[in-house]
């Protein structure tokens, strides 16, 4: 009887078969059914998840892929802990909605998203570049850019108290429906601002605290110098002159803060509009929308607008949200359907009308969409919140250092903590030694 | 030969029974099942206690990106045994920060006084309901017991509201005696005051109800005795009062430190940890470095450094306690 001999490619062709026979239960296109569980970020626009369940829905529908989704709130932290232990477990969510530093944290266990990614720029315009610093490693996309919960903190003024206390009419200089006039709305205008305001009892509301909305606001600032506490090959630069100089003018800004902003936190500075206790905030427009609730009457004063130009530009904190998929997901194909379908013009534009124009897409096309126009009142209070007219610098405080170190430098507030020693009467060059052993920490 | 018969068949029937029976002695013992009715509670304390107490170990031992050991760096000074083979490199990079000095300090500072304090209060106002007739009692009990079993987390958001930067209800109060605000959280000071008062608050009605249930316990004829030789109220206090607790004071006061050291929802929900990280506690701070920053082995090294020190002190209080039970 003659032995068959097997070749070395019928070996190789036979192992990749009996690869693919033993795979097969865990791969399934969007096509055929399969479950899907998909962790979103819990609104705090009441209704705004709707439009996320009914886009989701329709596509489940219609893939006959059977879906869960669960909105976790950010409240204590509840999301971040979720990200954790997912990741900690490799198992959970296929889909996972993470917040600007996430992605980059978890970036050995997210499934690259290149593919899609590119089909949704060429459709949607390019994204802002710090949705590229927060959702790129290298040339791999960690996720996709997520409407829901993006959102950009840029100044929300009285436009009476402005007026009457400072002389600036904030809606000539960002009018409705038309590209800022805002050339005049600059560092020294805006110290002065804050000196008139402070002097006639309605101080800006900024927060000095280690929450996010204290930290956002210096680290524009820190930007608009072109100051950096790391550089982006990691290299320590906060004993520079451009740090020196932002510093020096914090300190002389923040002395027409309230008293208490070192202990502010997240609510403070919406507390502080919605009481009619100031002439400005640095929020997103849910302080706004709060008062239109609780003080309509403060409402119909509020302006949303961009951010004073410095000497190196014009900067405003934008914090995205990213829907990343988990490298353990069983069903990638299927999670990335959904996050086209998520990605889809009318479904962003649904999303931003459910959340009353709160939550800013990423991408270029999508800045001018109607409800930003017409929310009210006063009308076209929220025409320049999503920088429609490219007239600021999208940033994260700490870029453009390297996103793992840049995380840290945001998370322990090294800046806002740099100008509270300061402005206590620490010596500059000792506060920027301090700030140097502490950036040298987050080195390692 | 029906005699024979019959005993065969009964030696074959023990023959054949032997082995079950040795099973069912094995399930007879007391010891099998004491073992078996404690299975669950050992279960349970392996998976929520032992488990991940191993779990968080192994997370020190992990470097900030998580794909590999921790090892130390630059420890020539150390025995090689130590600086080759066992990974302290979250450890040693930790005890380089200021920040965890600081944090080590503040923890130190907020479970002793706390601690202190919260005894001294406990031991006055039982004293006090312990005077207060028994038909009465109850209800003062009662009331005093509520910080206390409300959730922390629930009463430290009242707290909050009192405390609060810009709308204190504290505030509210000096003003109205032209009393200057006070910056309750805003300054290092006055939040780590505020947030060892909320520990009082919360904690000091756990102490009274002990020292009460001590004080019930100490016997009538011990205070006649001292009245008829003689002793004024400070020395029953001393003599009689004191000696006859000291073990409940012990032991709840090791309790209270272990508890109070480990403390998180006050200083969180109050101060979060600020100003200028002046109030962070070791939990607080390994949750700041672990969850909030992506640092998770350095968090877990953080909120593991506790463990020694509350071993050490759990140590010393349980030794004495063990030395005084048998003298006694």
């Amino acid at each position: 009887m003659a032995k068959k001999r097997i070749t070395r490619r019928q070996f190789v062709a036979g192992a990749m078969a009996s690869t693919a026979v033993i795979g097969m239960p865990y791969v399934s296109s969007a096509q055929s059914a399969g479950k899907l569980a998909v962790g979103l970020w819990d609104h705090w626009v009441p209704g705004a998840n709707d439009a996320s369940k009914k886009v989701i829905d329709a596509w489940a529908a219609k893939n006959k892929v059977e879906v869960t989704v669960d909105y976790i709130p950010s409240q204590g932290n509840k999301n971040l802990l979720t990200i954790a232990a997912e990741a900690q477990a490799k198992a959970g969510h296929d889909i996972m909605a993470m917040p600007t530093w996430w992605p980059h944290a978890q970036s050995d266990l997210l499934e690259p998203t290149n593919d899609i990614m590119g089909e949704l720029i060429k459709k949607l315009g390019n994204v802002n570049g710090t949705t590229e610093y927060l959702g790129k490693l290298g040339d791999k996309w960690l996720g996709v850019p997520a409407t829901i919960g993006s959102q950009l903190k840029g100044p929300c003024t009285r436009i009476d108290l402005m007026k009457q206390l400072a002389g600036i009419d904030i809606q000539a200089l960002y009018p409705a429906g038309a590209p800022p006039k805002a050339d005049s709305w600059n560092f020294d205008t805006f110290l002065k601002a804050a000196e008139a305001c402070h002097k006639g009892g309605k101080p800006f509301g900024i927060g000095l605290g280690e929450t996010s909305d204290s930290v956002d606001t210096a680290g524009a600032f820190m930007q608009s110098f072109g100051a950096a506490l790391v550089d982006a090959k990691g290299n320590i630069t906060v004993k520079s002159d451009a740090v020196r100089q932002w510093l020096e003018y914090s300190v002389k800004l923040a002395k027409f803060f309230p008293a208490d902003a070192p202990a502010w936190d997240d609510a403070s500075n919406n507390k502080w509009l919605v009481a009619g206790n100031g002439a400005l905030i640095m929020n997103p427009p849910s302080a706004w929308a709060v008062a239109k609730r609780d003080a309509p009457q403060i409402a119909e004063q509020c302006w949303t607008h961009g951010f004073p130009q410095g000497a190196k530009g014009r900067f405003a904190p934008f914090l995205p949200y990213f829907w990343n998929i988990w490298s353990f997901s069983k069903n990638k194909s299927a999670a990335k359907s959904l996050l086209v379908a998520m990605s889809e013009p009318d479904a962003i534009a649904a999303f931003v009308a459910a959340s009353g124009g709160y939550d800013i897409p990423a991408f270029d096309k999508m800045t001018t969409l109607p409800t930003w126009a017409n929310e009210g009142p006063p009308k076209g209070t929220l025409y320049h919140y999503p920088n429609p007219h490219n007239h600021q610098t999208l940033s994260i405080t700490a870029a453009p250092a390297p996103p793992k170190i840049a995380q840290q430098i945001y998370v322990q507030a090294t800046p806002t903590k740099m100008i509270v020693r300061h402005l206590q009467g620490e010596p500059m060059e000792r506060t920027l030694a301090w700030a140097e052993r502490e950036v040298e920490g987050f080195l390692r | 030969m029906v005699d024979a018969t019959v005993n065969a068949a009964a030696q074959l029937r023990r023959v054949k029974q032997a082995p079950r029976s040795r099973l069912r002695r094995f399930f007879e013992k007391k010891s099998t099942i004491a073992f078996f009715m404690t299975l669950p509670l050992i279960l349970l304390i392996f998976t929520l206690v032992i488990y991940p107490a191993f779990y968080a170990i192994y997370l020190t031992t992990l470097n900030k990106r998580m794909t590999g050991t921790a090892w130390m760096r630059n420890c020539s000074y150390l025995p090689d045994w130590i600086c080759t083979y066992i990974p302290f490199g979250n450890l040693q990079f930790l005890l380089t920060r200021e920040t965890f000095w600081m944090v080590f300090w503040q923890s130190c500072l907020f479970a002793i006084s706390a601690v202190i304090l919260k005894a001294l209060i406990g031991f006055i106002v039982s004293h006090f309901v312990h005077n207060v007739p028994s038909k009465g009692q109850r209800k003062w009990r009662g009331m005093l017991l509520v910080p206390w079993v409300i959730p922390a987390a629930m009463s430290t958001l009242a707290w909050q509201w009192l405390f609060d930067p810009s709308y204190s209800a504290f505030n509210w109060i000096l003003a109205q005696f032209d009393i200057e605000r006070i910056s309750w959280t805003g300054v290092a000071p006055w939040a780590r005051f505020s947030v060892i008062l909320v520990n009082i608050w919360i904690g000091a009605p756990f102490f009274m109800i002990m020292y009460l249930a001590a004080l019930k316990s100490v016997p009538d004829q011990l205070y006649e005795a001292a009245e008829i030789d003689g002793a004024n109220w400070w020395q029953r206090i001393w003599y009689v009062t004191l000696p006859m607790m000291r073990n409940i004071i012990a032991i709840t006061a090791l309790f209270s430190t272990i508890v109070t050291f480990a403390n998180f929802d006050i200083v969180r929900i109050l101060t979060a940890g600020g100003p200028l990280d002046k109030t962070h506690l070791f939990a607080t701070w390994a949750f700041r470095l672990g969850i909030e920053g992506g640092d998770i082995p350095l968090g877990a090294t953080v909120s593991l450094f506790m463990v020694p020190i509350l071993a050490v002190a759990a140590a010393f209080i349980l030794r004495d306690i063990t030395r005084r039970g048998n003298e006694a």
